[in-house]
């Protein structure tokens, strides 16, 4: 359960409100316009920004001004979500132990991961030497290891192409499902909505909307959501 | 997006600098209170002011106004050697002085080439010796930098606007005042500034072109009242002149100072369609032809001269090579240990003035910050005995402003890209470094440790103060046999140096570069 109480975001003369309670183990598509604040919402929740008021709370514990890394979250950002000078076991095992000193237990993990996303045979290659969907997929390696209870996207597949975004995007939902994570994913496309988020939250005009049905807003929206469809 | 800073080296890093501007400001007060300033300065003292900030003054401007002519004629012309000739123009940041003032001496000098040539038409030789041997040899360090800098300022030109010109058929002359003037114009202060600090605290340049009581520099002088006449009252006081002036210099040069960058892309020429007619081909040729002779003559003729006088070098001479070998590892080590925390430090930080306490080393001139030590250290201990060790930490010093400027920028772009990264994954304190920031930082670390040691087995500076006749490096070393006018020895002295500073270069610039994955 993540909790947003009163919470506001201030960036210079931006700022964002919002009010919800988010179910563990559930999909949320966040949309919204360009500039309203979707990727702030998500750095916010993930402790990269700082709250200016209200309170974010995960199980009924306080977290808003936890460190990111403690707060039982892990985020897929836009890029850089990989270390280029760390091959992709090492990369994976950062999210075991953020020193690198890994135990033959966390090897055993690793492989297991590495397995589950098809790519037991790159473990000693670069991401350099990749192609842009088996990065992802390392990068979904470790989010697996991590087993954090809440997984963020921030449109991590955008530089990909269609066909490998929605076989990315099944992936994420199926290792979700697998760890029983909470998913909040940035998102353009109405398609990944309806493909994977149990709820839509949307953002606009300063205020984030708690979450609704993904399928009923979609085909019935209310009026704000309607003119940012098209 | 990430507010949130990375917590990399926060007390390290304030300790750093902390214990650097302690090694400076010890110095300082050393120099304070054994300064005799109630004697005022002589009339050889304002001489030396004088003359200080008038090579100075000239130095910039000409190696700037010839620079201009340079690196316009490498922007627009493509001809076979040009990346090597761009490489060729980072060399003399990290050629020892000593070794260039041989050169020059050879083919400028007395009996040098040029001297012989106009002895052959019936002139009268010229003698090198004096201010405008001073400036000569300077012009000759600083003319490459100010064109790489100018360089960099025609490519920061965007290349849409000089298709818009061939387009427009643009005149020279119009296109030099749409586009290329306003360039200048930003970028020329700066440049001149640069090069006018460099110049007031040269020291073995004066030493070995200038002296005598109309070219005598402030660092010189006070080489003088140290080593001639042990007044260091005098040295203590000519240090605080030289402080002051050159303090003040660096103020303002810090505001105008363009970033030092690796040097990467300026050997990508672009396509230009201006600038076509014979007569500026000619002229650019000319002018790429007598800047690269004028920089290539000196040092090819002191590795012929050099390739003789191999076989007449006495042993002093390697043992003086183990010495600057050993100084400069011991100048990197002594650099590391403070500029990484530093960096770290000043990285996470918004941008502002943490990084002027680098530049207060360049600011407070080396043979300064030496005296200071000298005095502090002579009752205690006999110096000479810690002539090397001092010699190594000043060389640090004197690195850690390009050093700071080499990392920071680098390492800050680590941390925006990767700081979001490492904080989910809770990576902090030492697994950081080891894991993000060394490895990312690799090329950078090469560069810096290469020019640190370059510059540390180049330098005559405080070894000068400091050396007595068992413990010497090898430019001093060199500079004796040039006093003692065994000038071939002096010239094989001059090529060990040589390649020792390059190999040094080379080899850590290499270990940067390898396995260096994007």
């Amino acid at each position: 359960m993540l909790t947003l109480e009163g919470m506001r975001i201030e960036r210079g003369d931006f700022s964002l409100t919002a009010d919800m309670t988010l179910a563990p183990g559930r999909s949320y598509a966040v949309i919204g316009p360009s500039g309203s604040g979707k990727s702030t919402l998500l750095a916010a929740i993930c402790g990269f920004v700082p709250v200016a008021a209200g309170r974010l709370s995960r199980e009924g514990e306080e977290v808003t001004d936890q460190h990111p890394g403690q707060r039982g979250m892990t985020m897929l950002f836009q890029d850089n979500n990989l270390f280029p000078h760390l091959t992709v076991r090492q990369n994976v095992g950062l999210g075991l132990r953020p020193d690198l000193r890994l135990k033959a237990a966390d090897q055993a993990r690793i492989d297991a991961a590495l397995a589950r996303v098809g790519l037991s045979d790159h473990a000693a290659k670069r991401p350099g030497a990749l192609s842009g969907g088996q990065q992802s997929r390392v990068a979904l390696a470790r989010v697996l290891v991590q087993a954090r209870p809440w997984v963020l996207l921030d449109e991590p597949f955008a530089a990909l192409g269609p066909a490998l975004r929605v076989e990315m995007l099944d992936l994420v939902q199926d290792l979700a499902r697998e760890a029983g994570a909470g998913l909040i994913m940035v998102t353009h496309a109405p398609d990944d909505v309806r493909r994977i988020a149990d709820e839509v939250i949307f953002v606009e005009g300063g205020r984030v909307h708690a979450p609704g049905p993904a399928t009923e807003l979609l085909d019935n929206p209310p009026p704000a959501l309607r003119a940012y469809l098209g | 997006m990430a507010d949130r800073a990375v917590a990399l080296s926060g007390k390290t890093g304030l300790f750093a600098a902390a214990l650097v501007a302690g090694l400076i400001l010890a110095a300082l007060v050393a120099v304070f209170t054994a300064a005799d300033l109630g004697a005022g300065l002589g009339p050889a003292d304002w001489a030396a002011v004088r003359f200080t900030a008038m090579q100075a003054v000239l130095s910039a401007v000409l190696s700037v106004l010839l620079a201009v002519p340079v690196a316009r004629a490498l922007a627009r012309r493509r001809f076979w050697g040009r990346g090597a000739l761009i490489t060729l123009l980072g060399a003399p940041f990290i050629l020892p002085v000593i070794v260039a003032v041989l050169g020059l001496l050879t083919v400028f000098g007395r009996s040098g080439v040029l001297n012989q040539f106009g002895a052959a038409l019936g002139l009268p030789p010229v003698s090198i010796y004096g201010l405008h041997g001073v400036v000569l040899a300077h012009i000759f360090f600083n003319l490459p930098l100010a064109t790489r800098l100018l360089l960099q300022g025609w490519q920061s030109i965007p290349s849409e606007r000089f298709r818009l010109a061939g387009q427009l058929q643009m005149t020279p002359r119009a296109l030099f005042l749409a586009l290329e003037w306003p360039m200048l114009r930003q970028v020329l202060p700066g440049v001149a500034a640069l090069i006018f600090v460099i110049c007031l605290t040269s020291f073995a340049v004066a030493l070995t072109l200038g002296g005598g009581p109309r070219a005598t520099t402030i660092e010189l002088a006070i080489y003088q009242a140290f080593r001639f006449d042990f007044d260091l009252g005098r040295a203590a006081l000519l240090s605080v002149v030289q402080l002051v002036l050159a303090g003040a210099a660096a103020v303002v040069a810090l505001w105008l100072i363009p970033p030092i960058s690796l040097g990467g892309g300026l050997d990508r020429p672009l396509r230009r369609w201006d600038a076509r007619g014979g007569g500026q081909r000619v002229l650019d040729g000319g002018v790429i032809t007598v800047a690269a002779l004028f920089l290539l003559l000196p040092l090819g003729a002191v590795a012929l001269r050099g390739l003789v006088g191999l076989g007449q070098l006495p042993p002093s001479v390697w043992q003086a090579a183990l010495n600057s070998i050993l100084v400069a590892g011991l100048s990197v080590m002594v650099l590391a240990a403070p500029a990484l925390p530093m960096a770290g430090w000043i990285a996470t930080r918004r941008r502002g003035g943490v990084e002027a306490i680098g530049l207060m080393g360049l600011a407070a001139s080396p043979l300064m910050i030496g005296t200071g030590w000298f005095i502090l250290i002579n009752p205690v201990l006999d110096p000479a005995r810690l002539s090397l060790p001092v010699t190594a930490l000043v060389n640090a010093l004197m690195a850690l402003p390009f050093v700071l400027r080499i990392l920071v920028p680098r390492l800050r772009e680590t941390l925006q890209d990767y700081g979001p990264l490492t904080q989910t994954l809770g990576m902090n304190g030492w697994a950081l470094w080891r894991l993000l920031v060394l490895p990312r930082l690799r090329p950078q670390l090469g560069f810096a440790a290469g020019l640190t040691g370059a510059l540390s087995v180049g330098d005559l500076g405080v070894i000068a103060l400091f050396a007595d006749q068992e413990r010497a490096t090898l430019p001093l070393q060199m500079y004796r046999l040039m006093g003692a006018y065994r000038m071939e020895a002096a010239a094989g002295a001059a090529l060990l140096l040589l390649v020792l500073a390059l190999a040094v270069f080379f080899i850590c610039d290499k270990w940067g570069r390898w396995h260096a994955d994007a």
